[in-house]
């Protein structure tokens, strides 16, 4: 397995976000968590990447349990990307530095070196003309890219997207997905928290449902869309599929 | 058909009235009030005696050009000590976002530091670090006032510049720290790269606001020996008995603070602008 | 002998019982603030040996005295003069005096003369150097060379400034202080070697104020073309000031002037005169 969440344990204060849950994700799999707003998708990313510490539990990076308490979270982000529902671009930058900032403090290298590189992904998500663009003067699934490429410039093993097209107009949700088509093509592993059910159904490997914390059920997309097992799961998709 | 003569607007039109009539009656108005001052103002009684202390050509002419030279002090402890506070200000501001607990120390001495300065008044901090400090037997040079005043406006202001800066990191929203780390950047890189750039951004209004009221409390280093234009106003005046020379230094001032005041009002504007 | 003193002290009283009236209405008669009473003020606080306590009411001190000796000879009884305090800038401001006189060791200058009126001096002061004893063993001497590579420093609101412009000429800028005891802390810091004062105030502070204080010498008040000289400061063109140099004449010849210094003021001939 390439990730392993163990029995994942948290609570904020009094309220437990996080019940139980565990995980295998393989090598070059799209897994999506579905569910409704605050049921825990959101959380599990944030813990994964290491911005929430655990209360308890594992999570098994290719057999090193990165969320033993101790450990400097630093090189384990490196490997693993994040993208965020609302960017989280550093307006202050231009696209071309927002992604070049990581490799260059991390790596150690120079704008020179990482120019073909970075130019490159720019090119391959559509973005060759908008390097050096503030973040403010592109669109919002722009933006979005940007923050894809600049996650994919550090070549993580793993990539997040936590809810990346929930704040997009829905004419921009199209590219941004498009884009996540072609990782999965290339092998990239990756865990989406997602509200796009025919995305998920269309092109994940494997589809958790969650409430209130706990994987109420999981599985190939077709068995959780086309024959929900928990009465749970499927009230909550009668509630989303309807309104397509 | 009435409306749309010449390619403009009825609204624009309207507007157009509206503007001129704001205008006409501003203009009168500031007229009406300046005349008021002009004329009335020297009809009082003590008219005479009060422009013979205030406004006296002779003081004028007779002690411009030494206050001016004494001004160039002002500038001159101003430009050393602003750099100097800005540096400071920065570091305490830093100081007291540390989350290292082995820093702790660090992070209580820039919380008791910002207390304490900014609660006692400027001008006992002059007197106890420009007077007690040297009295504490340090030898010449190491005692001189220039010293240990530009020391107490650079410790007095650093603790208002400090908070203005943590103001300014606490507004840049903890989504953009994480985003940095979870680049795999450290958390003192994503500081410096991510954090400090948009907080300063952010606070320069503020901290021109700053700059103009240090540029007037450079003065208070006068109570300490320093003979800088207010000083040298002081003695014109107990010679001349005359409060000319203090009109004359206060003209000096606004030549330089009244332009600095408007960028920073002009800032602060383009500022919230932005926002909206 | 008790006869005679009692004798004396009876006429005493019956003069100055009755003498007011009739002196008053001789020259200060309705050119006072408020009519037979005598407005005097000092500064805030008021300064040894000038006014002993800060009490001037107490008629102690040389000041205190010789407002008390002016106020008689005008014909005011002490119980007709009424204290205030107002500082210098309060004194030179325009518009209405709340004083008939103020002295507080004010120098007649003609500038300042443009703008109050100043009675005749009622004191001639020699101008003295303040330092401290470390300064002498450092090797100061009271020499005019000796003293120019001081570093001096001054009340910024006396003028002791142009003073020692005129009589020093130091080699490096003065430093310039509030008032007195800021001068003092800066002796005392070492951030000044000397400080130029009147010699009574001079004298005081060596003695009193500063530690280890110590007067390195004089400069005798016929030194310079312009001594320093304090008068009494009235409102420009006051109707009393004639009345006040009367005063202030018939005291300087009658030796009481004198007297009055003799008991106030500290002997000054010991203090070495700067050559």
């Amino acid at each position: 397995m390439k990730l392993r969440l163990e029995n994942l344990r948290k609570s904020f204060g009094d309220t437990l976000v996080l019940d139980d849950i565990s995980l295998d994700v393989a090598e070059g799999q799209m897994v999506c968590l579905i569910g409704a707003s605050g049921s825990g998708k959101s959380t599990i990313l944030r813990c994964i990447n290491l911005l929430e510490p655990l209360d308890d539990g594992a999570i098994w990076l290719d057999g090193q349990d990165i969320a033993a308490p101790a450990l400097d979270p630093q090189p384990i982000r490196q490997r693993i990307g994040i993208v965020f529902q609302s960017f989280n671009l550093f307006p202050h930058m231009t696209a071309a530095e927002n992604v070049m900032l990581a490799p260059r403090r991390v790596h150690g290298k120079s704008r020179d070196a990482l120019l073909p590189e970075v130019s490159a992904l720019f090119e391959r998500f559509g973005l060759g003309d908008r390097m050096d663009h503030y973040p403010d003067q592109l669109s919002g699934g722009q933006q979005q890219r940007v923050a894809i490429v600049r996650a994919l410039a550090m070549n993580p093993e793993i990539m997040l997207f936590d809810e990346i097209t929930s704040a997009l107009d829905p004419e921009l949700v199209g590219e941004v997905l498009e884009v996540l088509t072609t990782l999965k093509r290339e092998g990239m592993t990756m865990i989406l928290a997602t509200h796009e059910m025919d995305f998920a159904q269309s092109v994940a490997d494997h589809v958790c449902f969650l409430d209130r914390g706990r994987i109420i059920e999981q599985g190939h997309p077709d068995k959780i869309f086309d024959a929900p097992t928990q009465p749970r799961t499927q009230d909550f998709l009668s509630r989303v599929l309807r309104r397509r | 058909m009435a409306g749309n003569q010449g390619g403009v607007t009825r609204r624009q039109e309207y507007e157009k009235r509206l503007r001129r009539r704001s205008l006409f009656v501003a203009a009168s108005s500031t007229l009406a009030v300046l005349l008021a001052i002009v004329v009335l103002v020297p009809r009082a009684p003590g008219w005479e005696r009060v422009q013979q202390s205030f406004f006296n050509a002779e003081v004028i002419a007779k002690t411009f050009p030494k206050l001016l030279n004494a001004f160039l002090l002002d500038v001159a402890i101003f430009a050393w000590s602003a750099p100097l506070i800005a540096v400071l200000g920065l570091a305490i501001a830093l100081a007291r976002d540390v989350r290292n607990p082995v820093l702790y120390p660090l992070r209580l001495f820039g919380i008791v530091y910002t207390d304490i300065f900014r609660g006692v008044p400027v001008v006992l901090v002059v007197y106890l670090i420009g007077f007690g400090i040297p009295g504490l037997g340090l030898p010449r040079p190491w005692n001189s006032p220039y010293i240990w005043g530009t020391l107490a406006l650079v410790l007095t202001y650093a603790a208002y510049v400090a908070e203005i800066f943590r103001s300014g990191i606490e507004s840049v929203h903890a989504s953009q720290r994480n985003a940095a780390l979870s680049l795999g950047l450290s958390g003192a890189d994503a500081m410096r790269f991510v954090v400090l750039p948009q907080a300063i951004r952010r606070v320069i209004p503020a901290q021109m606001n700053m700059l103009i009221a240090l540029q007037k409390d450079v003065a208070l280093l006068s109570f300490i020996g320093p003979v800088e234009i207010f000083r040298q106003a002081g003695v014109f005046k107990s010679l001349l008995a005359n409060f000319t020379p203090y009109v004359v230094a206060a003209a000096i001032f606004l030549v330089v603070t009244v332009p600095a005041t408007r960028l920073a009002d002009h800032l602060i504007a383009k500022q919230n602008r932005a926002r909206t | 002998m008790s006869l005679r003193l009692s004798v004396a002290s009876l006429g005493l009283i019956a003069g100055l019982a009755a003498s007011p009236a009739i002196a008053a209405g001789d020259c200060a008669a309705g050119k006072t603030l408020e009519d037979g009473k005598l407005t005097i003020a000092t500064g805030n606080p008021a300064y040894f040996p000038w006014v002993i306590d800060d009490a001037p009411e107490k008629g102690e001190g040389y000041e205190a005295a010789v407002a008390y000796a002016i106020a008689a000879e005008m014909g005011f009884a002490a119980d007709d003069v009424v204290w205030v305090r107002a500082g210098f800038d309060e004194s030179i401001q325009p518009g209405a005096k709340s004083f008939d006189f103020n002295l507080q060791q004010f120098s007649i200058t003609p500038d300042r003369e443009k703008v109050v009126d100043f009675s005749l001096p009622y004191y001639t002061s020699a101008m003295a150097v303040v330092t401290t004893q470390a300064v002498i063993d450092g090797g100061a001497a009271a020499t005019l060379e000796g003293l120019k590579t001081l570093k001096w420093g001054a009340d910024a609101n006396t003028t002791a400034v142009p003073m020692l412009m005129d009589l020093v000429a130091p080699d490096s800028d003065p430093l310039l202080y509030n008032d007195n005891t800021d001068v003092t802390a800066a002796i005392q810091a070492g951030q000044i070697d000397a400080a130029l004062f009147d010699l009574p105030t001079a004298l005081y502070l060596a003695a009193v104020v500063v530690e280890n204080g110590a007067i390195l010498g004089q400069f005798p008040a016929d030194r310079t073309d312009n001594p320093d000289q304090f008068g009494l400061l009235m409102e420009d063109g006051a109707a009393i000031k004639t009345c006040v140099d009367e005063a202030i004449t018939a005291l300087t010849a009658s030796g009481k002037l004198a007297e009055i210094e003799a008991t106030w003021l500290s002997e000054t001939t010991g203090v070495p005169v700067i050559e």
